[in-house]
């Protein structure tokens, strides 16, 4: 994993600091609100409906043992005992209070944590592939590019005032589990034909209230010239992008007003600017990067493991749970192991001080002492032993982590929503929850089958909702609650946005809506056909009979 | 049950905790909706601004806003769920927040 050196450590260190004098400074009164406001919230201090949320940056979703203790530390110490993972592989704390906030950021601190550039229009957390350096599909860890890209973008004055917040995510597999297409820059690695490997530069996609599909600027671009071609997109972004009105400042406004042929050739102008920039710099500090994430030392082991094969047999939830779970890792021997932090009827992403150590612990016995969280809100534990899986499953099992739900229809995709942020327009946890319990047959969610139900409680779509195969949007419609149903979106490297089906319903109705969605599904589909490729193949109007025919 | 008085409570988080209060008639900030004064005219409203803003810059509370309000049998209910979130706590963790403190508003967030 990356470590800090020396600059990293000072900077943050200076950080903490610097922020704690000005907290004082407003407690004291020194500081107006105005001027305190847009402090604060660059140290990822937000003002949300009970109290004020931190948010803390996990860059490209890892973490090792002792950072999450320390998150672990935190929650207990300083907040209510739990913390929320979020659709950004971050954490949010959601009671903190403003006197406290220096020593969480100095806690921080000292395990190289911060909670800079977590809000404000700066480049944000990089994302990516939460089983990066362990997919059997993977090419290439994109973590070091990751990082590369942390570095580059922290604290950039010439990209600290953008027109408005900015999402990079990358992948090094050809199947994308990091949205790539639905983010301001997506990269995705691949070989050309020649069989060299490059990265696909796609630009201007996004959620939100006007969601867009990334467009391709390069198709194969040398790994040595990301930082320079990334930093040319985003002079253009910055020229260009508009400052005149918050709704239409993202990029993909910019790259779909102009089109895509004209933002490239914009791109490439700027690009070509500065024709012999070298590169060398960008290589020497990739290659530093690149050794802190050398794979761990894996063992050499027979891909067959009697015990391991005996006690799925023995144990039936066991066994359910290593086939809906694990993933196949790159080397033979080991898995992923996914932990579903999406029990029946629980708060998707959220875990107690008390679950974080548990997982915190696993990770150092069994995972090479690393961790990763999903934008999908679960947590991963990369690297385990096929030997040792059914070990860390009873653990898991005896603190309610051991849901054998992942990627299924419990697998629920939900924003705080109105229970927690301000800009919410209707709850979102509440409707999670009951169509978990709807849900709760686990041979139900099997028979069923892989499905994304993605739900935000606003059209911001923290929740993702656009990219759900069913996307439920929470809105206020004359001081009630009513949810809108879309169909169809995927986050994935076939990426599309949800179409809305029809009108929307209230509340306690949404569960039932969502079940003969899936009715609908399981009567149509041809035999192991998804959820999604059902849709994509006979559209939205069966769907649409079936919830609304009888009405 | 009486007619429902309708007019705005002043609402805001206090500076150094965050904690959800709310203005009162003797110009304290309360952690309970009861305690609030119901403004029922527009000068009354306008005054719990300026009050407000002075409270702002002395450093108590920040986020400061009116919302629609009625009492009902010397309770007050917030009009929009919202705000009746926000004296409760969250709907989905009811051992957090005011619900869970004795500090709690008199109605549900939600009919269900």
């Amino acid at each position: 994993m990356y470590r800090y050196d020396e600059f990293d450590r000072q900077f943050v260190l200076e950080r903490t600091a610097q922020f704690r004098d000005q907290a004082e400074r407003r407690l004291s009164g020194e500081l107006t609100e105005e001027e305190f406001r847009p402090l604060r919230l660059m140290n990822g201090l937000y003002l949300q409906l009970h109290a004020y949320m931190l948010r803390v940056a996990i860059p490209y979703g890892t973490l090792s043992s002792k950072q999450m203790h320390q998150l672990a530390y935190i929650a207990d110490k300083w907040d209510r005992g739990y913390g929320h993972f979020t659709t950004r592989q971050n954490i949010q704390y959601n009671w903190i209070k403003l006197e406290d906030t220096a020593d969480i950021l100095q806690a921080l601190a000292d395990v190289e944590m911060h909670a800079i550039q977590t809000s404000g229009n700066c480049i944000r957390n990089v994302t990516t592939d939460h089983w990066a350096g362990a997919a059997a599909d993977e090419i290439a860890d994109p973590r070091p590019v990751g990082e590369l890209l942390r570095q580059w973008s922290s604290l950039h004055p010439e990209f600290s005032f953008l027109p408005r917040k900015f999402k990079i995510a990358i992948t090094g597999a050809p199947n994308d589990r990091a949205a790539v297409k639905v983010h301001d820059i997506g990269l995705r690695l691949h070989r050309n034909a020649k069989g060299q490997a490059g990265w696909e530069v796609m630009v201007g996609g996004g959620q939100g209230r006007t969601p867009m599909i990334a467009v391709t600027v390069r198709e194969h671009l040398p790994e040595n010239e990301l930082v320079p071609y990334l930093e040319a997109i985003m002079r253009v972004y910055n020229l260009y992008g508009r400052r005149d009105n918050k709704y239409k400042a993202r990029i993909k406004i910019l790259v779909h007003e102009i089109g895509a042929e004209k933002f490239r050739s914009e791109v490439e102008a700027e690009y070509a600017r500065h024709p012999h920039q070298t590169t060398e710099v960008e290589e020497r500090e990739l290659a530093r990067i690149a050794k802190y994430f050398a794979p761990p030392r894996f063992e050499k082991l027979s891909r067959f493991v009697p015990q391991f094969e005996e006690a799925k047999l023995k144990d039936k939830d066991f066994g359910r749970w290593v086939k809906n779970n694990t993933a196949a890792h790159h080397v033979d021997g080991y898995t992923i192991v996914n932990i579903s932090l999406k029990a029946t009827g629980e708060i998707p992403g959220d875990a107690t001080g008390e679950q974080m150590r548990v997982m915190a612990d696993l990770a150092e016995h069994y995972s090479f002492d690393e961790l990763r969280v999903s934008h999908a809100q679960n947590i991963v534990l990369p690297h385990v032993k096929l030997s040792d899986v059914h070990a860390v499953w009873l653990k898991l099992k005896a603190h309610n982590l051991a849901e054998a739900n992942y990627g299924l229809v419990g697998d629920i995709i939900a924003c705080p929503g109105m229970d927690y942020c301000s800009l919410a327009t209707a709850r979102s946890i509440p409707i999670s929850q009951a169509i978990s319990r709807k849900f709760a047959d686990a041979r139900k969610q099997e028979e069923i089958g892989a499905i994304k139900i993605n739900i935000s409680g606003c059209i911001n779509a923290c929740g993702h909702h656009h990219v759900g195969h069913i996307g439920i949007l929470g809105l206020d419609k004359k001081g009630e609650e009513f949810f809108q149903i879309t169909l169809g979106g995927s986050s994935s490297e076939n990426a599309s946005i949800g179409t809305i089906l029809g009108p929307g319903f209230a509340g306690h109705e949404v569960p039932d809506a969502i079940e003969k969605i899936v009715d609908t599904y399981i009567k149509l589909r041809s035999p192991g056909e998804e959820f999604l490729s059902t849709y994509r193949r006979i559209g939205p109007q069966p769907f649409k009979e079936a919830l609304y025919a009888a009405a | 049950m009486s007619t429902p008085e309708k007019g705005q409570v002043m609402t805001a988080n206090r500076l150094r905790d965050g904690e959800v209060v709310f203005l009162t008639r003797a110009g304290i900030w309360s952690e309970k909706i009861d305690d609030a004064v119901l403004a029922l005219e527009p000068q009354a409203a306008a005054a719990l601004e300026e009050r407000a803003q002075q409270d702002v810059k002395a450093t108590a509370v920040t986020g400061t806003y009116l919302f629609d309000a009625e009492r009902i049998d010397g309770k007050i209910r917030a009009l929009h769920f919202r705000e009746r979130i926000r004296t409760l706590g969250p709907t989905v963790r009811t051992d957090l927040g005011k619900q869970s403190q004795g500090t709690a508003g008199a109605f549900a967030a939600v009919e269900e």
